[in-house]
């Protein structure tokens, strides 16, 4: 990098800063989006469908319309613009069209005085359906042709051979994000004909785009605004109440709020794909793949979302972070009667994953080689080619190092004791010390970082001098991931001052800072901040003539030439710069290409300890080697990775959406949703591996999806070594472990 | 909607005669998820938050108001067990014995002692005093004979012997829903008592399997297999989004037979 600041800045880049927004959420004075209040607002409430599928043939709003309170009832017929949302296909009516596609589909929305009035009006709403025969197996609505994409890859001789082979089907359930704000938002009109909008987003100028059209209105009459996020995992990547209370609060004239209770934000907001998958590897008797064969089908759900762009990465990283000179992968994305599954943490390498490390596992097991051994004798390292589609590896990649430093860190030596809280099954009591096995796993991960397969993938920011520090203003949202540190951090070592404050900026104010999603807000926004602070730093050594920069002012030979708030009166300097990563390309049609800006890796082991004959697991430690680039906040890059741990672990273990046969969610709440406590985490030892990349910040690369994605094939691996069985299924459930094959 | 607060039981039972469908409310941790749900709407509410006559607790007698996080620090072995799986801890210092009897889900975590200690529920109303085995108050998964006029006032324990174990399937180490849930307790003679819950529409005693464990002081693994499966063969488990019918079955003779295992030794 060519900024160099002549003092040394406190709170740079490579520090343990304190976030702005941590003290205020631990002592509930943030202003969460469901604390938003406004003068006069009504509250919305939302009737949802209970079938799979079925013909609405008579819905009567007269009833609800009617009653005390009741200012508003809208359904599709009353979307004035284009009634189907969608950021990549607009296939999603925005209320239920007629057609009831999926559980919980929105067919009304209704705003009165308070929310109690509001819910009871949307059950006074009659809702007659005719049901229909719901598709709920990918398998049958591949039958049908009712595929999102399929995104094939052929690379190298479809009839090489390898002395070995292993082939296997594997299955995943779904996943939810289960972040623990709810969707809430409100929206207020401006008395113009134009609305202020506050709602769950990831991606604010997307949701606008989307919005102006469904709403019928001109950009400029449209606002998107930033607010606090309690967590987001991909799950408000897609619109959900947005456009329901922005339509309300345009037609009332009235500000309208709605916060989504935990069943409404179950039917609501898109899963991770259910996926079923099977695979066939080919090596030679030294364990070098020769040939992986794959064939992947995600459940999409009732409408695309994001999966198109899901399946892109399930079929690119299908063989893992390996060499290998014949793939052939046909991943599909198919669209069933499910909730719509979009974005979740990361974003189809997950299923990916699973599969591809149980196949290394068995191949291992199969040749006589220690599962370590064959990972490293195929690692993916600079100058290779990505097994499927043939792009080379420019940035670093240190997948046999990340190997290397799990492998090394010292394990668990400790016994289960008869601590309960330690033993399988824990405050149940099922299990005493002698019946618990323990097992060891591992699993390696490769994710893409940023946008792929050509997208214009930009960040704007603007930094701006004040009279007393810098502003740094972006719509790049925080969701939770603290990414407000990062660019602080970021901004304070470019420029060489410590008064930083970032000022979220709502969409008529900046352009787009790209979504906070795809790992790539730290490479993407803070790319930008970087280039604008030193842009501002560069306008202000000139402006002044000088040489250094810090809070006071401008310095030259050591004596301060010019104080801040003069800079601001004689500027003002404010640098605004739109910053792209390096270009990637549309596959071919054989699924060939530079899809992909860059990678990163990990690697995971986890340490179980498993009752064989109840089935009960409790993972004892978890450990990780990740490919950071460069650290700029280990604090909270460390948070990242054990939240990341916990809900990977979670989908290995207990985190399944369960379906019933006619298409119908069963288990819509925390009570049977089962996601880890703190009881269920393990200690966690990371080991951040820092080769710095070209063109992050500081060589800083995305991190946080990809803790989440090879913990969960660590975790079944060592289920499988504790008892033996094959376990293709996650989440790996009791029965499983006790009835399954061994 | 109508909330009543009596400041004593014979109040409480008034009220409770004066309306129609009245909804007594102790910890709220089973009623007021159903009405954030919208599963239930109440029209009257009969507080019980300031019965201390509920809370009265000793060894032959549970107030309906005693609260599980005091049960934590139960002498019964399983009662203090059983309470330490009761949800969060949040949960159990609002959760009373009563609410589990009222609720009467088929995983109640309270049952299987209760069932085990052949308790006796005890009802008030303004017409008397019933008092009923807890097979003749549980008549199928969530439903009691309670009257809509009566109070659950509490359960009388008949003597029992001190070895005791409960024990609750779950996948998650704490705070979860159980899929088999367990109690035995054994005199040292040989007389034993097993009751599970989670696999039949009502909590239930195996006693197939209870007269093999009562045979003799000392069990050899003969008899534990036996016993084992017997418990298996006697329970009535479903399929549902929480587990399958067959890994309930097989669970329950296994955490039986580890419960009585603890008993024995």
């Amino acid at each position: 990098m060519s900024v160099e600041t002549r003092h040394r800045i406190r709170g740079g880049v490579g520090e343990s800063v304190t976030r702005p927004d941590g003290v205020p959420k631990v002592c509930g004075a943030f202003q969460y989006l469901d604390d938003l209040r406004a003068d006069g607002m009504l509250w919305a409430a939302t009737r949802r469908a209970t079938v799979a599928r079925g013909r609405i043939v008579a819905l009567d709003v007269g009833t609800a319309s009617a009653m005390p309170g009741v200012h508003d009832v809208i359904t599709f017929a009353d979307v004035p613009g284009r009634p189907y949302q969608g950021q990549i296909v607009p296939d999603q009516p925005v209320l239920c069209d007629g057609e009831i596609r999926h559980w919980g589909e929105a067919i009304a929305v209704v705003a009165a005085d308070d929310p109690e009035t509001a819910r009871l009006a949307a059950e006074a709403i009659t809702v007659d359906v005719e049901e229909l025969e719901p598709v709920v197996d990918v398998e049958r609505a591949l039958e049908l042709g009712d595929v999102f994409r399929h995104f094939p890859v052929r690379r190298g001789d479809p009839e090489a051979r390898g002395d070995v082979v292993v082939e296997g089907f594997y299955e995943m359930g779904t996943q939810d994000q289960a972040p623990l704000g709810t969707e809430a938002g409100l929206a207020v009109p401006d008395g113009h004909g134009g609305v202020d909008l506050w709602g769950p987003s990831q991606w604010t100028h997307v949701d606008h785009e989307q919005l102006v059209a469904c709403l019928g209105l001109r950009p400029e009459e449209l606002r998107v605004h930033i607010s606090g996020l309690g967590g987001a995992f991909g799950a408000r990547e897609d619109l959900t109440l947005q456009t329901h209370i922005a339509l309300l609060a345009l037609r009332t004239g009235r500000p309208v709020k709605q916060h989504y209770d935990r069943a409404d934000s179950f039917a609501a907001h898109v899963k991770r794909h259910a996926a079923r998958m099977w695979y066939r590897h080919e090596a030679d008797r030294d364990g070098r793949l020769v040939k992986v064969e794959a064939r992947m089908i995600l459940d999409g759900g009732a409408y695309q979302m994001t999966s198109q762009a899901v399946i892109a990465n399930a079929a690119t990283f299908a063989v893992g972070p390996y060499r290998c000179p014949n793939t052939f992968v046909d991943a599909y994305v198919v669209r069933t009667n499910h909730p719509p599954a979009g974005a979740m943490r990361g974003f189809g390498t997950n299923q990916a994953c699973f599969a591809a490390e149980s196949q290394m596992d068995r191949l291992a097991a199969e040749l006589g080689i220690d599962p370590l051994e064959l990972r490293l004798r195929n690692a993916l390292e600079p100058g290779d080619a990505l097994a499927t589609t043939g792009q080379v590896v420019t940035e670093p990649l240190p997948t046999s190092e990340v190997i290397r430093s799990v492998a090394a860190l010292p394990l668990p030596d400790d016994e289960p004791g008869d601590d309960p809280l330690r033993l399988p099954g824990g405050t149940g009591l099922t299990t005493p010390p002698d019946r618990v096995v323990r097992g060891v796993g591992y699993a390696v991960g490769i994710k893409n970082l940023a946008f792929s397969e050509g997208f214009d993938d930009y960040a704007e920011a603007r930094v701006t001098l004040t009279a007393d520090g810098a502003e740094v203003h972006t719509a790049a949202i925080e969701v939770g991931q603290g990414m407000v540190t990062v660019l602080i951090q970021i901004a304070r070592s470019a420029l060489g001052i410590e008064n930083v404050e970032v000022v979220f900026d709502d969409t008529s104010k900046i352009g787009s800072a790209g979504s906070s999603s795809a790992s790539r807000q730290t490479q993407m926004a803070g790319g930008a901040v970087l280039r604008a602070a030193e842009a501002a730093r560069s306008a202000a050594l000139a402006l002044a003539g000088g040489d250094d920069l810090d809070d006071l002012g401008v310095w030259r030979d050591g004596e301060l030439v010019m104080t801040l708030a003069e800079l601001a009166e004689r500027g003002p300097i404010s640098e605004w710069v739109r910053f792209r990563h390096p270009e990637t390309e549309e596959p071919d049609e054989n699924g060939q290409g530079r899809l992909h800006v860059d990678f990163s890796v990990a690697a995971h082991r986890a340490v179980v300890d498993v009752d064989p004959e109840l089935g009960l697991v409790r993972v004892v430690q978890i450990d990780i080697a990740q490919d950071v680039g460069r650290v700029i906040n280990p604090v909270q890059l460390r948070g990242q990775i054990e939240g990341g741990i916990a809900q990977g672990m979670g989908w290995a273990i207990m985190e399944e959406l369960v379906f019933r046969d006619d298409g119908t969610v069963a288990n819509p709440t925390f009570t049977d949703y089962l996601l880890p406590t703190i009881l269920d985490m393990p200690p966690v030892e990371a080991v951040l591996v820092e080769q710095p990349g070209t063109w992050g910040p500081f060589g800083a690369k995305g991190m946080a999806e990809l803790p989440t994605v090879s913990v969960t094939p660590a975790v079944v691996a060592a289920i499988r070594d504790a008892t033996g069985k094959a376990l293709r299924r996650v989440p790996v459930r009791p029965e499983d472990i006790v009835f399954g094959d061994g | 909607m109508e909330y009543v607060r009596p400041k004593a039981l014979g109040e409480a039972l008034d009220a409770l005669a004066a309306f129609d469908d009245p909804t007594p409310l102790a910890g709220g941790t089973d009623l007021m998820v159903e009405v954030n749900l919208n599963h239930r709407r109440p029209d009257v509410v009969v507080s019980l938050r300031s019965l201390d006559e509920l809370r009265r607790w000793d060894d032959t007698w549970i107030g309906a108001g005693v609260t599980f996080a005091r049960l934590e620090g139960a002498d019964d072995p399983a009662l203090a067990q059983l309470a330490r799986t009761v949800g969060s801890p949040q949960i159990r210092a609002a959760a009373t014995l009563g609410g589990n009897l009222g609720t009467a889900s088929p995983a109640a975590d309270s049952l299987p002692f209760l069932a085990a200690a052949d308790a006796h529920v005890v009802l008030k109303s303004t017409a008397g005093e019933r008092r009923l085995r807890w097979d003749e108050f549980f008549v199928g998964p969530k439903q009691t004979v309670r009257r809509p006029d009566e109070l659950i006032v509490g359960v009388e324990l008949p003597s029992r012997p001190e070895r005791q174990a409960f024990a609750k399937v779950g996948v998650r180490q704490a705070m979860v829903i159980s899929m088999v849930s367990c109690c035995v307790l054994r005199d040292p003679s040989g007389p034993t008592r097993v009751a599970l819950g989670s696999v039949g529409p009502t909590v239930l005693r195996a006693t197939d399997a209870e007269e093999v464990a009562s045979q003799a002081a000392r069990l050899t693994d003969t008899d534990l297999d036996e016993f084992q499966r017997r418990v298996s063969a006697e329970v009535r488990p479903i399929t549902d989004h929480r587990s399958t019918a067959e890994y309930r079955r097989h669970a329950a003779g296994v955490v039986a037979r580890r419960a009585l295992e603890r008993c024995l030794r």
